[in-house]
C-alpha cells in the first residue's frame, strides 16, 4: 500500500513512534467527533491501566500520545501492548470520560472585541447575526487542551464553518479572545499571535498559574458562550473566571 | 539575613531555570526548563548538589550581581566573560563570592545560554512543582535589575573546581529519528535533507530555532493539511516556507506542521546553544543506535562528578588564594 493511500485514511487507527520516547496513535487524518471520542477514550484506558515505565499519557484532537522512559523500558514490548489495546475494541464507540462539566461563559460578540466577526461570518456564508447564534448557545465540547497552557479547542461547528486560517498572522490575540477556523473555536489562554479570526472576547482566563487548580477546563467538558454586552464584560474582568459557572454533567 | 544574590544590572534575557515541569502536556504546558539541560547537571556536579535546583539562565548576555552573604557559585553552559571585583573568573568552574562582592558576567564568547548556579540553588515560589520560568506560558518572568534571589541551604564544599568543557557551542551534527510524518517526504528529499548544511537563523528563542538550508526548502506530500497533534522538543517542523524549525524546551504542545523527524534529547543542547550563523547538519539514526547514543549520554552525566578537577591558575594571579583553601566553609545561612 502506498504512503499516499495510507494517508488518505486506510490503516486507521495508526501507531507511530514520536521521538525516541513516545508513541502516537491516530484515529483519523481529519477532525471528527468519533475520532475525538476515540482519542479521549484510549487516553483514559491507558491511564486506568497504569503501565509501568509510562510517564505521560495525553492526546490531541484525534490522537493519543504516550511518553515512556526510553532508557528503562522495552519500547518494542510497550508498543506491542499498545497495539493489542488499540485493536481490542472500537474506541469511537466508547462513552466519554466521567466527571465532565458544562461551563456557561459570558462573551461579547460585536464591536471592537469581536474585530473579525463579519469577515468570519462572510467566509462561512452567513450573516453576522446568524454567526453569533450558531456559535453562542451551542454546546461545544472541549476536544483537547493544547498549544498553550489550559487553552481549549472547542467544536465542532457546522460544516460551513470549515473556513481557512488567514494567511497573515494577527500579531497579538489577548487572553480570552475567542477565535475561529476549520470548524473549531479556541479561547486564548496566553496572549499570542494567531492565524485564526477573532469573533468574540471573554473575561475567562483558562490558565491561572497562581491558583491551586491552574487549568480551568478539561478535555470532554462542554462550553456554552452566552452573549453579554461590553459593560458586563468590563465588570467581569476583575474575576479570573470571567463570570463562567460550571455544573457537573449527569 | 539569609544569603542571596541581588541583580544590580540585568541582561535582557535572564531567567530562573530548572529541569522544568514534565507531565503537563495534556494541560497544554510543555516541559520548559533549562535550554541546556547538560549545563544544569554540570553546575549541580560542580557544587555537589541535586540536579533539580534552579539556576540563572543568561541568553547571550549576563549581568552584574552582588552577594548578600558568602556564596559558592558555579558558571556553566555557554562561556561568557566573567569577573569578580574586576579579576577574571574561569568559566566551567566554581568560585567563592564574599558578602558584598560584585560578580560581573558579560557577553557570551561562544554558544547562547550561560548559567550561574549558587550553592543550595535559588529559592523562589514554586508554580506547578517547579521554580523555573516558562516565559511563553506566562509562568515567572525575565529577571530585572533590583531582583533579590535568595539562595537555598548550601551543603557546603570546596570551590576552585572545574569540569573540562564539552564543546556544544558551535553547531555541528544533530542526530534524529524518524517520526509519524517522515514518510510524507520523498526518499530523495530525505537524502537531500541529510546532505544539506543548515545555518541557525538569527531569530530564535526558548521555543524554537529556524535552520536555514543552503539550498531549496523541503515540502511534504501532506502539505499543510495535518490535523494538530502532540509536538515535543526536538521535533523538526517543516513550516509553510519549507524551512525546518527545531522545537525547543518552551515549544507549544500541539501543532499541525509536518515533522520530518525528531532530534535526540542528548543533542538538543547542541541545537539550542548554536549561535546565529552556526552550521548544523542532521543525521538520521535508527532506534537502536539512538538508544545506544542516549544511554551513553546518560552515563556521561552520571560520571560528571568523577571528571571534576582542580582549577589550575598561576598563583601570582590569585589575589584570593586563601579562598581556594576553603572547605565546607560556607555556612548554611540558617
Amino acid at each position: 500500500m502506498g504512503q499516499a493511500s495510507r494517508h488518505s485514511g486506510a490503516g486507521i487507527p495508526r501507531i507511530d513512534w514520536l521521538g525516541l520516547d513516545g508513541l502516537l496513535v491516530r484515529f483519523g487524518d481529519a477532525l471528527s467527533e468519533p475520532a475525538n471520542r476515540a482519542a479521549l477514550a484510549l487516553r483514559h484506558a491507558i491511564l486506568r491501566e497504569d503501565w509501568p515505565g509510562v510517564e505521560e499519557v495525553t492526546g490531541a484532537l484525534v490522537s493519543t500520545y504516550l511518553r515512556f522512559d526510553a532508557l528503562h523500558v522495552d519500547a518494542d514490548a510497550l508498543r506491542a501492548r499498545l497495539e493489542d489495546l488499540v485493536a481490542s475494541r472500537d474506541w469511537s464507540g466508547e462513552p466519554l470520560p466521567g466527571g465532565r462539566r458544562i461551563w456557561r461563559v459570558p462573551a461579547v460578540f460585536g464591536g471592537d472585541l469581536s474585530p473579525q466577526l463579519a469577515e468570519a461570518a462572510a467566509l462561512a456564508g452567513v450573516s453576522p447575526e446568524q454567526a453569533v447564534s450558531e456559535i453562542a448557545g451551542k454546546r461545544l465540547r472541549v476536544q483537547t487542551i493544547g498549544f498553550a497552557p489550559g487553552q481549549p479547542y472547542l467544536g465542532e461547528l457546522p460544516a460551513h464553518w470549515d473556513i481557512p486560517r488567514q494567511t497573515e498572522l494577527t500579531p497579538r490575540a489577548e487572553v480570552g479572545a475567542l477565535v475561529v477556523a476549520i470548524r473549531q473555536l479556541t479561547l486564548f489562554s496566553t496572549a499570542a499571535p494567531t492565524g485564526w479570526r477573532q469573533v468574540a472576547r471573554t473575561a475567562l482566563r483558562p490558565f491561572q498559574p497562581d491558583r491551586a487548580e491552574p487549568f480551568v477546563l478539561r478535555p470532554g467538558d462542554e462550553v456554552v458562550f452566552e452573549p453579554v454586552d461590553r459593560e458586563v464584560f468590563e465588570r467581569l474582568q476583575g474575576d479570573p473566571q470571567g463570570g463562567a459557572v460550571a455544573e457537573v454533567l449527569p | 539575613m539569609s544569603r542571596a544574590l541581588v541583580v544590580r544590572r540585568a541582561g535582557p534575557a535572564m531567567s530562573l531555570q530548572d529541569p522544568g515541569r514534565p507531565g503537563l502536556l495534556g494541560q497544554g504546558l510543555s516541559r520548559g526548563g533549562a535550554a541546556d539541560a547538560r549545563a544544569l547537571a554540570e553546575g549541580a556536579a560542580l557544587l555537589g548538589q541535586g540536579g533539580d535546583l534552579a539556576a540563572i539562565e543568561m541568553a547571550g548576555m549576563g549581568g552584574a550581581f552582588e552577594a548578600v552573604g558568602d556564596l559558592r557559585i558555579a558558571l556553566t553552559g555557554a562561556p561568557m566573560r566573567a569577573s569578580l571585583e574586576g579579576a577574571p573568573l574561569a568559566w566551567g568552574a566554581t568560585h567563592l563570592v564574599r558578602a558584598g562582592q560584585v560578580l560581573e558576567i558579560g557577553p557570551v564568547l561562544s554558544g547562547v545560554y550561560g548559567y550561574l548556579h549558587v550553592g543550595g540553588g535559588f529559592d523562589g515560589p514554586e508554580v506547578l512543582g517547579a521554580r523555573g520560568a516558562h516565559l511563553s506560558a506566562g509562568i515567572g518572568r525575565v529577571l530585572a535589575t533590583g531582583d533579590r534571589l535568595s539562595a537555598g541551604v548550601d551543603p557546603g564544599g570546596e570551590v576552585g573546581l572545574c569540569l573540562p568543557p564539552e564543546d556544544r557551542f558551535a553547531g555541528g551534527v544533530l542526530r534524529a529519528v524518524h517520526g509519524p510524518q517522515t514518510a510524507m517526504f520523498s526518499p530523495e528529499d530525505l537524502e537531500r535533507f541529510e546532505a544539506t548544511r543548515f545555518a541557525r537563523d538569527a531569530r530564535g528563542n526558548r521555543m524554537g530555532l529556524r535552520l536555514v538550508p543552503d539550498g531549496a526548502g523541503f515540502q511534504s506530500r501532506a502539505g499543510l493539511s495535518i490535523v494538530s497533534e502532540i509536538v515535543v522538543p526536538g521535533d523538526i517542523q517543516i513550516t509553510g516556507d519549507g524551512v525546518p524549525m527545531v522545537l525547543l524546551t518552551e515549544c507549544q504542545t500541539t501543532g499541525g506542521y509536518p515533522r520530518i523527524g525528531t532530534i535526540l534529547p542528548c543533542d538538543l543542547a547542541r541545537a539550542a546553544q548554536a549561535p546565529a550563523g552556526a552550521e548544523m547538519r542532521i543525521r538520521f539514526v535508527d532506534r537502536a543506535e539512538a538508544l545506544a547514543v542516549e544511554r551513553k549520554a546518560a552515563e556521561a552525566l552520571r560520571a560528571l562528578p568523577g571528571r571534576i578537577t582542580r582549577l589550575v591558575r598561576d598563583p601570582w594571579d590569585m589575589r584570593d588564594l586563601l579562598s581556594y583553601q576553603l572547605i565546607s566553609g560556607v555556612t548554611a545561612g540558617e
